[in-house]
């Protein structure tokens, strides 16, 4: 017998309590079998454990308030928050002068807010606040921060320290290093053998050797090749170092991304009588800068946190800070680097997240256009 | 022909190699003003590559191709003339992902002809209701279907207001039913008295708009005639072979 017909309808149930509710979403999900439940169990032990000890540490044992190192001494204390908040003014700014603290401050409130303008997209008019941005305020920032011109007194660089300096490195670089990495990828991808060849010497040379090796070699060779009498300052040469090895790195990443674009789209682009440069601008570079943002953001937190490396070249920046902090006399203590140090991973830690947290915003929003 | 009619395209003595394979060989063709050449053959024919060098996405490497009067030759600034009197449709599209259907028609007439924005948009909609997909302005190509985004590209061609069409395979990425929208968009140019050169497998439309019908084998043109002769009168044997296996 092969033909059959349905003659009623099999009835609609409700699902078993087994399928649906909290209690089963909650079994499907953290004891779907005996091995994982076993170490779903063991691992949030562990987290608890490790949360606890953490708590107890930062909060619960911690110094909250003291006028030197003795409460932070005690066999039994915590995190010496006082520390912390003494030093909190020198992490920022390094030994530049008190009185003119005022300009760093001013040059982060219009960094912040120009930054603010510029990654916030419904907020309108981007090309003038990319002029601003990135044309008016480094102007802006380095009299600022300088000084010597318009009745301000001059503040040397080797005064400059903390977080203003890893600041002021990790932007300069990753600013300059897009731009920078952008030229090198199309030249190392160029038809003319000289560009090619150049571009590829300099981003393996660079790729090739380490970020403290490009710091050493630059603080104290480059300096050699100069002519007698010109002493360039510390800062800038580190500052042109550290963004010469991100664009190497950056090249590599556009370069990747040039060859996800398929080949039609140079064609179209040619076709409609768009010049090289037009075609890499307006239709290669918008789609290559679309796939690599997430490698982009990556290098950039990367990059953010390599700068740390330039205490071996004696430039103070937050982390040569905080160290530096240590060994004040009056608060030395059991605690004192523990705390400093974990002052100092918030810290980081809160400018990395938000650069992965932008990153995945930016990277939803450009992906609409593409979604059918 | 008439001899009177100026010459739209001129191939004499064309070569090309990729390496040591001799893609073209001895080319020689003369597009007058206004007719409509359908080229066909083999894959591998060279068809494709022949058309490409009109507008110097090729380089041929002997021989000379005059474009409405400008020689190609290395000079960029004749490349980049050729290239804005000539308009190309590819036959995946080659739309650009990140830009809105309109943003890709208005994007070379205003980097490259210099037009204000609000004419571009203006020329831009009039094409697009001219290929039928006005209500499509503001999409981007990957919400559209493969027919609605080949209509897109000729009207992205079009907005050059080019002196001469190249059609590159243009219905043979497409699902079958949407190939007869795109035909009738070119029939509708072809009415319009541009001067096309299409490579192309579709016979009907060959016979309904083409002046001259070119077979193309191993690198060179084997034959050439009028439709209607081409299709049912075809000299050469290996015309005769292809046209068995296309016709079915």
């Amino acid at each position: 017998m092969v033909a059959y017909v349905r003659t009623s309808d099999a009835p609609l149930m409700t699902p078993p309590a087994s399928v649906v509710g909290t209690w089963a979403a909650i079994k499907q999900r953290f004891f779907p079998s005996l091995g994982s439940s076993v170490a779903g169990i063991l691992i949030a032990t562990l987290v608890v454990w490790i949360a606890w000890n953490l708590v107890d540490w930062a909060l619960i044992r911690a110094v909250w308030s003291a006028a030197d190192r003795e409460p932070c001494n005690l066999p039994d204390a915590g995190a010496c928050w006082p520390f912390a908040a003494a030093k909190f003014h020198q992490w920022v700014y390094g030994f530049y002068d008190i009185p003119q603290r005022w300009r760093v401050n001013v040059v982060f409130v219009i960094g912040a807010v120009l930054l603010a303008a510029l990654l916030i997209p419904s907020i309108p008019r981007k090309g003038l606040t990319a002029v601003l941005f990135f044309v008016v305020y480094p102007v802006i920032a380095g009299v600022l921060f300088s000084g010597g011109v318009f009745g301000l007194p001059f503040v040397e660089t080797t005064q400059w320290g903390g977080l203003m300096v890893t600041l002021i490195l990790s932007v300069i670089s990753m600013v300059v290093s897009v731009p920078l990495g952008i030229m090198l990828a199309l030249g190392r991808r160029s038809t003319m053998p000289i560009v090619s060849l150049l571009s590829t010497v300099f981003i393996e040379v660079v790729r090739g050797v380490p970020l403290i090796l490009v710091l050493f070699m630059a603080v104290n060779m480059f300096p050699l090749f100069m002519p007698p009498g010109i002493n360039p300052d510390k800062l800038v040469i580190v500052i042109i170092g550290v963004s010469l090895f991100a664009a190497a790195y950056m090249a590599e990443i556009i370069r990747g991304g040039l060859q996800a674009i398929p080949k039609g789209q140079y064609e179209g682009a040619q076709a409609v009588g768009l010049s090289y440069w037009k075609m890499m601008g307006l239709i290669v570079l918008p789609q290559v800068i679309k796939i690599v943002i997430p490698s982009i953001v990556n290098h950039f937190i990367s990059l953010f946190k390599d700068t740390s490396l330039v205490v071996v070249v004696s430039i103070l920046d937050l982390l040569g800070m905080v160290q530096t902090g240590f060994n004040d006399a009056k608060w030395a203590s059991a605690q004192t680097g523990n705390t400093g140090y974990f002052a100092l991973a918030l810290i980081y830690w809160c400018f990395c997240f938000a650069m992965s947290r932008y990153s995945q915003f930016i990277e939803r929003k450009l992906a609409i256009g593409y979604k059918r | 022909m008439a001899t009177a009619i100026p010459s739209a395209v001129t191939l004499s003595a064309v070569n090309k190699w990729y390496g040591q394979f001799h893609v073209l060989r001895d080319i020689n063709l003369d597009v007058k003003k206004g007719e409509r050449i359908v080229i066909c053959g083999p894959s591998g024919s060279g068809k494709s590559t022949m058309i490409r060098c009109i507008n110097r996405l090729e380089e041929h490497q002997q021989g000379d191709i005059i474009v409405d009067g400008i020689p190609l030759t290395n000079n960029v600034k004749n490349i980049d003339e050729v290239r804005r009197e000539v308009g190309m449709v590819f036959q995946h599209f080659n739309l650009f992902p990140h830009l809105t259907v309109m943003e890709n028609l208005t994007l070379a007439p205003i980097w490259v002809r210099k037009m204000p924005k609000a004419e571009a948009e203006a020329t831009a909609t009039k094409l697009l209701q001219r290929v039928k997909i006005p209500e499509q302005a503001l999409k981007y190509p990957g919400q559209l279907s493969g027919g609605q985004q080949q209509r897109v590209a000729i009207a992205r061609a079009l907005c050059m207001n080019p002196k001469i069409m190249l059609f590159d395979e243009p219905t043979s990425a497409l699902d079958p039913e949407m190939i007869k929208e795109v035909l009738d968009v070119m029939v509708d140019l072809a009415h319009g008295g541009m001067t096309m050169l299409c490579v192309t497998h579709e016979m009907a439309f060959a016979r309904q708009v083409a002046n001259r019908v070119i077979f193309m084998d191993q690198g060179q043109i084997v034959e050439q005639n009028e439709p209607e002769e081409f299709f049912s009168n075809p000299k050469s044997a290996r015309t005769r072979q292809f046209l068995e296996q296309i016709l079915h």
